[in-house]
């Protein structure tokens, strides 16, 4: 586990100033996983920056953070999936090394062969969450995945940082 | 901040209606955040299910993850154990 004090002091005094309660949840929201995890679909999101060969990396320039997603297939090869995320707080060549370790889509596909999984859903999300000004990903960016994932009826979903 | 941006989509799509379970690196960040599901890591900033290149652990982390969405007592925090 890491803590604040395995970070540079640079971003250490950046998260101890940082307002976090601001935009928490006030109480817990809770939806109960209707059936078994061998007969749900699942879905997988990330915030670690990836994108896929074609799409457009994600852009550094905006202060605040940039809050698009990208939608990552099913079909692709994990291998090929290309990391932009913009933060120095942590390293990056794990990451390059095996996009796995942040987006395990590898291991969720080996878990739906193994039927321990009901299905994978076609597709999942990829958002960098270098995000310090959250407002739109709470009001637009988080809700329209949300909307995709129900109109997917997907039952279940694991999220990843980095 | 990559910890606190999966807290905020987690409660977004919770919301909605789908059971969702996070990987956390950061317990200050996750604590702050009431996930409804939520597995702590002892892995470094960078590395959320522990080591690249080794499916074993990987899906030791994901099985652990997994098992909290089927779980009545949440909400639930609980920490990785690796075997």
């Amino acid at each position: 586990m890491a803590t604040y004090d395995d970070l540079s002091l640079h971003v250490r005094l950046f998260m101890r100033g940082y307002p976090f309660a601001r935009y928490a949840n006030k109480t817990v929201p809770l939806a109960i996983l209707a059936k078994p995890l061998n007969l749900s679909r699942m879905a997988l999101i990330t915030t670690a920056g990836l994108h896929a060969p074609g799409q457009p990396g994600f852009d550094h320039s905006i202060k605040r953070g940039d809050v698009s997603f990208r939608e990552i297939p099913k079909t692709i090869e994990v291998r090929t999936l290309i990391e932009s995320h913009r933060s120095y707080a942590f390293d990056h060549a794990g990451i390059e090394s095996d996009p796995n370790l942040a987006f395990p889509l590898d291991r969720l596909c080996e878990l739906e062969s193994k039927k321990i999984i009901g299905e994978l859903n076609y597709r999942h999300f990829s958002f960098m969450g270098s995000i310090v000004g959250p407002r739109k990903l709470i009001n637009e960016t988080a809700p329209q995945v949300a909307r995709f994932l129900r109109e997917d009826k997907v039952d279940a979903v694991l999220l990843t940082p980095v | 901040m990559c910890v606190q941006t999966v807290g905020l989509i987690q409660s977004i799509i919770e919301r909605e209606g789908i059971a969702t379970v996070s990987i956390s690196l950061l317990r200050e960040v996750t604590q702050v955040n009431k996930p409804p599901r939520a597995l702590f890591v002892p892995f470094p900033m960078g590395f959320p299910l522990g080591a690249p290149n080794n499916p074993e652990l990987q899906h030791q982390v994901i099985a652990a993850a997994l098992a909290l969405l089927e779980r009545d007592d949440v909400p639930v925090l609980e920490e990785f154990k690796e075997r």
